[in-house]
């Protein structure tokens, strides 16, 4: 027992890197996702082309090549063009993890974004703009706090699969969970103890926060239900 | 000088030309009622009055300044829109969705202007309700509380969009009763509304549209007793059995 319990210690070892890449990415998901979701919405058809087209490329590749990519890749292009690019130099290899699990969710943020948004009644800006409001302060006053309420539980769920997907950083030289107990197999062979230990170490991340996500959205429907 | 000039105003959505070149004045303190079939653009004519809809030709003036040019935000402060869906903010409270006008557009003070909407809700008898959520409310007190956040803006005007269509008959009357009051203290209303027994008692003038345009106007006496055009008549038979 005392083998698994250590797979499981080790593991957990790199819950503070999974957590942290995991948040900094999702702040920076819904920043952008945000913009996103508002380039879309907007009435130039430039910028709802390239909202569009950042969202296909992106949900149309894996995580792990674009990882690959934006860690091995640009400073690869960089060096041949002559500009000697190393992203040690820049903070080590955490950022460009954070910065293509921030680029993935953003993706994926503003589509849910753009549905919380459209999902609250037009009725509700009129009378925001027949008040005087002017549509920056019926937005931040009256439309987003409304939407919120309806993304928060997918913005939950999205958190969740972020904190999974972040499982694919071992290969971009991020030691995270899985990185841990992959270390930890390769000097101990270890092997089931290992990867057992791994994931449970998810799963204290996982669960709680799922469960938090389906008492909210419970409470909601019950509010719903009484209106 | 009228409280409400409206001059050759047209509206087109895409080819359809819903307004068709509308002339009306409203008096300060003057209750005008619009009636009409649906789609004769009673509504769109409203919502041109504050914007809603912008205008595709002519020129609308409250108290003097223009509508259909400059700061629309500001204008809007002048009047205020009661709309057939009550369209309360769910996510504040009844107080809350009176003060969130002025306090964020006007900058009011806060302690005045939670008074005052005390007072408002008082005068449609709401008071009791200021702590509730819009959701705990029935269809004809939501549309007292919009009403009474019209009010809080200090509007010279107010814009009603059918008030009382949405609502269940038994509640119609309370609404009509706030109505009445507003327009006894000599508030000045443009509503557009089916119920012809308000128009009859609480109108000052009657304009009844068909197909985009002002086919009749005149006193309630007039438009709605004694109509003389026959797209009138065809329509006063059919609402009032």
């Amino acid at each position: 027992m005392g083998v698994y319990l250590k797979g499981f210690l080790i593991a957990c070892k790199g819950i503070p890197a999974t957590v942290a890449v995991s948040l900094v990415a999702i702040v920076i998901g819904a920043a952008l996702g945000l913009l996103l979701a508002l380039c879309s919405q907007t009435k130039s058809k430039v910028l709802q082309v390239i909202a569009k087209v950042y969202v296909d490329v992106v949900r149309g590749t894996p995580m792990l090549v674009q990882a690959l990519i934006m860690a091995y890749g640009i400073p690869w292009l960089l060096q041949s063009w002559g500009i000697g690019f190393k992203w040690d130099d820049f903070g080590g290899m955490a950022v460009p993890a954070i910065i293509v699990c921030g680029c993935n969710s953003a993706a994926y943020m503003s589509e849910v974004i753009r549905s919380g948004i459209q999902a609250i009644d037009k009725g509700q800006m009129e009378a925001a703009r027949s008040l005087g409001m002017t549509h920056g302060m019926a937005m931040r006053l009256i439309i987003i706090p409304q939407a919120v309420r309806v993304i928060l539980p997918a913005f939950a769920n999205e958190f969740v699969t972020l904190i999974k997907e972040t499982s694919v950083l071992g290969y971009v030289g991020v030691v995270e969970i899985l990185r841990r107990g992959q270390l930890w197999n390769s000097s101990s062979f270890e092997t089931f103890p290992a990867y057992i230990g791994v994931a449970l170490a998810y799963m204290i991340l996982t669960i709680p926060l799922s469960k938090i996500i389906n008492g909210y959205e419970r409470k909601m429907a019950r509010r719903e239900s009484a209106a | 000088m009228s409280m409400i000039e409206i001059k050759g105003l047209k509206k087109s959505f895409g080819d359809l030309e819903v307004l068709k070149g509308i002339d009306q004045n409203v008096e300060e303190g003057e209750v005008l009622c619009i009636v009409g079939p649906s789609g004769s653009g009673k509504s769109t004519m409203l919502r041109c009055i504050n914007r809603l809809e912008e205008p595709t030709a002519g020129e609308i003036y409250i108290d003097g300044e223009q509508v259909t040019e400059g700061n629309i935000d500001r204008m809007r402060t002048k009047m205020g829109m009661v709309f057939q869906s009550f369209n309360l903010f769910p996510h504040k409270s009844v107080l809350e969705n009176l003060t969130i006008g002025p306090l964020n557009v006007k900058k009011a003070d806060k302690k005045e202007i939670e008074e005052k909407a005390m007072k408002l809700l008082d005068r449609v008898g709401l008071a009791e309700k200021a702590n509730e959520y819009p959701r705990n409310l029935s269809g004809g007190q939501q549309q007292r509380v919009a009403i009474a956040r019209a009010l809080a803006m200090d509007p010279e005007v107010i814009l009603f969009d059918e008030p009382t269509s949405a609502l269940d008959p038994e509640m119609v009357g309370e609404v009509l009763d706030v109505m009445k009051d507003l327009a006894t203290e000599g508030m000045t209303m443009v509503v557009v509304t089916h119920e012809m027994g308000f128009a009859k008692e609480v109108a000052n003038k009657v304009i009844f549209m068909d197909g985009g345009y002002i086919v009749e106007q005149g006193t309630p006496e007039e438009v709605l007793n004694n109509p003389q055009e026959p797209r009138t008549k065809d329509f006063l038979s059919k609402v009032l059995v």
